[in-house]
């Protein structure tokens, strides 16, 4: 037994003896034997082929403490959404604290806040859909995720609402015992018609180490729109695991942002399935990576209803000795006729060391449809980085400028001006010369 | 007597084993504008290269003073601040850098070094709108990124814009009428003229004579095989439109070890 496996079994035991007023033991148990049959996922695996976990398993977790303190330079130094009518919920170490948090809001029907009041006060439709769609019988670190399911999001939009500021979802880890372990778990439900802006955001105090292992479910009913964005701003001793999976009910629009700077090693799954037909979604991401960073970014689109349409576009920038994973995997099933799908892989290694697996995989079962991918791996071109420093720009300027206008593509796409701003800003601390870049954009 | 702005003996440089810089001798004094002509392949824009210090040539002798100092030794950023400027043959395109961004940028790197104040990004709008001017640029340009989507004529149009910007004391431009019709020739060299000036001097490398009757050279130079061949005045561009390189070309079996020529 791996030290890893030895906290995972006290922590469950611990989880068994305290929760007696769990409203969900079957699935706990489920999941947490589910999880004991399927291991910690090796290399050996066809998925886990370019991400290694043995550092991890190597890991000895504490419990956290339930109301740990954080550090106000922390707080301070991440991204808030503009104050007018605001909604932030945010967890420390898996737990949620209001005091922390904008008041839970519920108004016409509507729930934002954290998934154990939900399950107190709204068991029902929480069980209608938690747990449905995230597939814990497959996956491992979901069984883990569900496991061990103590709190989350719970988002609640019914027919119609349309919440005007974005919701800000934030999970804080302290590590303030030692290394710390958190299951955060959310869940989206989105109503039809409905419309909203989601963040969530990862950190934790530099050199901290834990291991964050997040499962978000979003449900978008008929017409229902999602804009997701993620920022995972771990510390550079982190692991960071997350899932998100998308259920398209009919003509929905899901938008997903997933920006990945931090962590020793983090894997970042999205997955959507087109469960009905006239449905969209665009999956962006830039991950940049230095040191020995792993960032391993996975996704898969499901197309298995048709008149779908689905757009792609992940980049990479990799420098240090770091490594970028990016598998892709568009399946276009048999009844999915008039799918149109595109998916776009674009790496910019940074130096001698650094390292990119690139793996699009698109399976197309269906004989009328649209569907492109391409994957790129390059270096900075040599040519632009002499026009640049020609015109009196120094080397590391014009390779950092060189650096951001690749991954600005990116940024751009965010519609949401405070949050391009944010995400910007993150790009350029990332750059060597970045006071050269504050005005680039 | 002050040094010239550039002097330059005995150059030679080559690329990976090929030796394309074969001992090259020139002088320019300020306020001169200098026209540096010859068939393909004699070497020209690699000297200009060689001067704005791309590293993918070696030069393995001979010396380049600028104002009296080893241009060789300074990085192509230190020339630029030193004021040495290329206008490229092949402007690069870069998407995600905006135009006007980019030049306050080497404005500003510039500037600091003359030790005047850095420009802000309103101040530069206003000085840069003048310059655009020159060239006639449209207001459009300015929301673009370098050179991305622009045309033939276009590039080196911003080519030119950048001079006026960067005010370099050594201006080289390398083939900057190569691709372009008669009218975007014509807003060129104007831009070109004006900006003549006793302090500046100009090296206008060409295949052809046509530039030279708008950019009026005081000396005419003549490349071949990695040599100047002749030198002379205006009328030397003339001659040569007349009698074709030809005129300059030494017989095959004089060149130097029967290298081909691309």
């Amino acid at each position: 037994m791996t030290p890893f496996d030895r906290s995972l079994r006290e922590g469950f035991s611990l989880l068994r003896r305290h929760g007696g007023a769990d409203p969900m033991p079957a699935l706990r148990e489920a999941a947490f034997a589910r999880f004991a049959e399927l291991g910690l996922p090796t290399t050996e695996s066809e998925d886990w082929k370019y991400t290694s976990l043995a550092a991890l398993a190597e890991m000895d977790f504490v419990p956290a403490e339930a109301k740990a303190d954080i550090a106000e330079e922390l707080l301070q130094g991440l991204w808030t959404p503009p104050v007018d009518g605001s909604i932030q919920v945010v967890f420390v170490d898996g737990h949620h604290r209001p005091e922390l948090s904008s008041p839970a809001w519920s108004s016409g029907g509507s729930f934002i806040g954290s998934l154990r009041a939900a399950l107190a006060h709204n068991r029902d439709l929480v069980a209608r859909e938690l747990a449905r769609h995230a597939d814990f019988r497959r996956d491992a670190l979901t069984a883990l995720n569900t496991a061990f399911i103590e709190d989350g999001a719970f988002i609640h939009l019914p027919a119609g609402a349309a919440p005007q500021s974005p919701i800000h979802l934030l999970f804080l880890s302290t590590a303030s015992r030692g290394a710390t372990l958190s299951h955060p778990r959310n869940l989206i439900v989105a109503g039809r018609g409905s419309q909203a802006t989601v963040v969530e955001t990862y950190a934790g105090p530099p050199e901290a180490t834990y291991f964050t292992n997040a499962v978000t479910e979003v449900v978008l009913d008929e017409g229902a729109r999602l804009d997701h964005y993620k920022l995972q701003q771990e510390s550079e001793r982190a692991f960071h695991i997350a899932l998100l999976q998308v259920s398209h009910g009919r003509d929905s629009r899901f938008n997903s942002h997933s920006l990945a700077l931090g962590a020793t090693l983090a894997r970042n799954d999205v997955r959507a399935l087109f469960a009905a037909e006239g449905s969209e979604c665009t999956l962006n991401g830039l991950y940049m990576a230095d040191g020995k960073q792993h960032l391993d970014n996975r996704t898969l689109i499901d197309h298995k209803s048709p008149r779908c349409t689905s757009r792609e576009l992940y980049k990479g920038v990799l420098d240090g000795h770091s490594r970028g994973v990016f598998s892709g995997r568009v399946l276009v099933r048999e009844d999915a006729q008039k799918t149109d799908a595109r998916q776009i892989n674009k790496n910019l290694l940074l130096s001698e060391g650094a390292v990119v697996d690139t793996k699009p995989q698109l399976e197309i079962f269906a004989d009328d449809v649209k569907c492109a991918h391409g994957a790129a791996v390059g270096e900075l071109d040599e040519d632009a980085l002499f026009y640049l420093r020609s015109r009196g720009l120094g080397r590391e300027a014009a390779r950092s400028l060189l650096t951001y206008a690749f991954a600005s593509e990116m940024v751009d796409l965010i519609p949401l001006a405070p949050l391009r701003t944010r995400v910007r800003e993150l790009v350029t601390s990332r750059l060597p010369d970045r006071e050269s870049l504050r005005e680039a954009a | 007597m002050t040094d010239p702005m550039l002097r330059i003996r005995n150059l030679r440089a080559r690329v990976a084993d090929k030796e394309i810089l074969r001992g090259i001798d020139l002088e320019v004094g300020a306020g001169e504008v200098h026209a540096i002509m010859g068939p393909n392949g004699s070497g020209k824009s690699t000297l200009a290269q060689v001067l704005a210090g791309r590293e993918t040539y070696a030069v393995t002798e001979g010396e380049v003073l600028y104002q009296g100092q080893d241009l060789l030794a300074l990085s192509p950023e230190e020339r630029a601040v030193a004021g040495v400027f290329m206008a490229f043959q092949y402007p690069v395109e870069i998407p995600g850098v905006g135009n006007l961004y980019f030049l306050r940028t080497a404005l500003n790197a510039v500037r600091k070094r003359r030790g005047e104040e850095e420009l802000d990004a309103m101040d530069f709008l206003a000085f840069a709108r003048e310059k655009m001017k020159l060239v006639a640029m449209d207001e459009s340009f300015t929301g673009r990124s370098v050179n991305e989507g622009f045309s033939g004529g276009e590039k080196k149009r911003n080519e030119i814009f950048q001079m006026a910007v960067l005010d370099p004391r050594l201006a080289i431009l390398d083939e900057t009428d190569s691709g372009l019709d008669i009218d975007a020739l014509r807003i060129v060299a104007n831009g070109v003229n004006s900006l003549r000036s006793p302090d500046r001097a100009m090296i206008v490398i060409t295949h052809y004579q046509r530039l030279l009757e708008y950019v009026v050279p005081d000396r005419v130079h003549v490349m071949d095989n990695g040599r100047i061949a002749r030198s002379g005045d205006r009328r030397l561009a003339l001659e040569l439109e007349e009698k074709g390189y030809a005129l300059v070309q030494e017989p095959p079996a004089a060149r130097s070890g029967g290298e081909t020529r691309r």
